[in-house]
């Protein structure tokens, strides 16, 4: 028994090391933290839409809908919050996103006289889209569920008042057209839950990538850091003839190259799956304006190539500090978090729509930027996508500085349990006989 | 050639002022017992560690300043060391002469680490295959293979069976006699009784006793160096 407890002693002291219990404390705050956004938007959702309603019909069966849309329901909560009642929908369009809300509802001239004659009556939703993350389109289904509210009660009224409407039209008694404003761009016949739908596959993988060749790319560098401590190479390396400068970028050349091949390979996996995607669900943003052009392909070929950059960067210097191939793994997982940590958030929200702080969070990752990329891009926002590249020069340069200089070091050689050598030797000297 | 040298981790000095000259073409041995600051005075000359303090100049090049210059000239074996698994012997050498020659030279070079190496036909072997000494022997010869100008070698003969640790010693001898000025480390008094031209004695981080073997002997009135050693430590 005295032995096994030896046994079991030893082996968690060395599992329970900063490296490996850090990352489980970050990923436990990340998560923490991530409930507070999803609960965030659960209370928005919660809340009743903000709207703005343009009514260029003021028959009765217009005006029933729309006084619908304003009135509280049946338990006398409020079903919407109308910022903007009025008939300029340019108007409407800037307070409704001014306000922060979700649409402007526009309900045509012959929104009555349809339905009277057997036709559904149309509803103009202009939505003002925020982003394309799946927790930002949550808004928009609340406003579908308040105009199918809408509908229910006009319905009620057609049945009641209007017996020669034909009773299948008087229970499907409108019809949505959509158009969409999202960063400037107006789409129109798409709404923005579909965008987000056909997006959402780019919106994961290309995080996915990115998230793959870090932490492989990654870990092959602290692991070769490691692999040199552990083999007892290093020491002859560091004394050879060659720059310091060198030695940090044959190592970082070296896993760039190999982390390139597997992006590129990855892409086309991708390339493929999205084109099979995109011809299943038959909806093509690229009739809507949404589409990438060859200087936007180089822009995230960039991106991606200078984040993986940073990341070996940073990675090196974190693999100057592994004892031997072991801890050279454990010391892999905080890139790991800090590459899920973007990913993880933009599948749930888009960065334009997030808190300043974890807006800024999120930026001095340097992983963030070619996973939000593609996205910004095809939205025509370059502002964000060159300041990330921008960020990730500096971040690259700033961590192969670091790298050449702790090359230079002492502490590649003599490793980072300074403090218990020492007590070591005193031990020793301890135990010799005093002279 | 050092003076004065001083390496310091953190409060803790490890040598405490060094100093020594080694002539051009000699073997000069460092003994010392375990902890004495060897291995730290050797990494220090070897350009690995930064000297806290003193100074020390290899042909003329000075060890701080000219970092780089120095590693051009000089070779050093650590005592612990290995080589890259995945490569074979041969492979291994070659890598290291490319930094040091460029295209046919390396093949040259190469091929005089070999027959250094005795390693004969396990040369295009896996170095994981190899067995400690057979290591040892390899890393040796890689370290005097290129002609160094200075060659650090630290407990050269460690894991070394008689028979290897003999011609390893013979290679030793005929590599100073070929220009290389050798510094070595050894816990083996009778190895550095062959090899060694003169010797220096570490204790707790500083030179004690320097002198050639047999002047050594006759100071501590000793049969062989071993007895040195005991009588000048315990003093
Ligand atoms: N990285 C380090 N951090 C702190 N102290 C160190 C470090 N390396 C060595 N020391 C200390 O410096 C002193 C000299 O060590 P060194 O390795 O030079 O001894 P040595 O003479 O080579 O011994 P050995 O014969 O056992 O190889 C020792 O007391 C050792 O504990
Ligand atoms: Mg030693």
């Amino acid at each position: 028994m005295r032995s096994l407890s030896n046994i079991l002693g030893k082996e968690i002291r060395e599992l329970l090391t900063p490296a490996t219990v850090l990352p489980i404390i970050i990923l436990a705050i990340l998560f923490g933290s991530m409930g507070g956004i999803i609960g965030d938007v659960e209370g928005e959702a919660s809340k009743p839409p903000i709207i703005g309603i343009v009514q260029y019909d003021d028959g009765v069966l217009a005006s029933k809908f729309s006084d619908t849309l304003k009135e509280n329901d049946a338990i006398g909560n409020p079903r919407s919050e109308v910022v903007y009642a009025g008939n300029n929908i340019e108007e409407g369009l800037q307070k409704v996103s001014e306000a922060g809300g979700v649409a402007l509802l526009v309900i045509p001239e012959e929104f009555g006289s349809q339905i009277l004659s057997n036709s559904q009556g149309i509803i103009e939703v202009h939505w003002i889209m925020q982003g394309t993350g799946v927790l930002d389109t949550i808004s928009s289904t609340s406003l579908d569920f308040l105009i199918s509210g809408a509908n229910y009660e006009l319905s009620k009224y057609i049945l009641e008042n209007d017996g020669d409407v034909d009773v299948e039209l008087a229970l499907n008694p409108t019809v949505k057209v959509d158009t969409t404003t999202f960063k400037g761009k107006e789409m129109e016949g798409i709404s923005p839950s579909a965008i987000s739908a056909t997006l959402s596959s780019q919106n994961m993988l290309v995080p996915i990538i990115v998230l793959m060749v870090i932490i492989m790319a990654g870990s092959s560098i602290i692991a070769s850091m490691g692999l040199e401590k552990e083999n007892k190479t290093l020491e002859t390396l560091l004394t050879m003839p060659v720059k310091r400068s060198y030695i940090v970028l044959g190592k970082l050349g070296g896993a760039a190259v190999v982390g390139l091949l597997m992006a590129v390979i990855y892409m086309l996996g991708l390339g493929t799956y999205m084109g099979s995607l995109q011809g299943s669900t038959g909806l093509d943003l690229a009739n809507f304006g949404i589409k990438l052009e060859t200087i936007d392909l180089l822009l995230v070929g960039i991106s991606l190539f200078l984040s993986l950059l940073s990341g070996l960067g940073l990675c090196l210097v974190i693999g100057v500090f592994a004892r031997d191939f072991k801890s050279a793994q454990s010391l892999t997982m905080p890139i790991t978090f800090l590459a899920m940590i973007p990913m993880f958030v933009l599948m749930m929200k888009d960065f334009a729509t997030l808190p300043t702080a974890v807006q800024t969070g999120l930026f001095a990752i340097p992983f963030t930027h070619p996973m939000m990329a593609i996205n910004n891009l095809m939205f025509g926002d370059y502002t964000l996508v060159l300041a990330g590249i921008a960020y990730e020069a500096v971040f690259a340069a700033a961590m192969m500085g670091a790298a050449v200089i702790l090359f230079k070091k002492d502490i590649l050689v003599t490793g980072r349990r300074k403090r218990e050598k020492k007590k070591d030797s005193r031990a020793w000297s301890l135990a010799r006989p005093r002279r | 050639m050092a003076q004065d040298l001083v390496k310091s981790f953190g409060s803790f000095q490890a040598v405490k002022g060094v100093t020594f000259t080694v002539n051009e073409g000699e073997v000069f041995g460092l003994i010392g017992p375990n902890g004495a600051g060897k291995t730290t005075t050797m990494r220090m000359l070897s350009t690995l560690l930064q000297v806290t303090s003193g100074s020390a100049t290899i042909f003329g090049k000075d060890l701080i300043t000219e970092t780089d210059e120095v590693r051009k000239i000089i070779s050093y074996l650590p005592e612990e060391a290995g080589a890259y698994k995945n490569l074979t012997g041969r492979k291994y050498l070659e890598f290291i002469a490319r930094f040091f020659c460029q295209g046919e030279e390396v093949y040259d070079m190469v091929d005089h680490g070999i027959s250094l190496s005795n390693l004969s036909d396990r040369i295009d072997d896996k170095v994981d295959t190899y067995s400690k000494g057979m290591t040892r022997r390899l890393l040796v010869s890689r370290a005097l293979m290129f002609k160094p100008r200075l060659a650090i070698l630290d407990e050269l003969t460690s894991g070394l069976d008689v028979i290897s640790a003999q011609h390893v010693r013979k290679t030793v001898r005929d590599t100073a006699a070929n220009d290389t000025t050798i510094i070595v480390s050894s816990h083996n008094m009778l190895e550095v009784e062959l090899i060694c031209d003169r010797l220096a004695l570490i204790a707790d981080g500083r030179i004690i006793e320097l002198g050639t073997p047999s002047d050594l002997k006759e100071k501590f009135d000793a049969a062989n160096i071993e007895e040195v050693f005991v009588r000048a430590v315990s003093a």
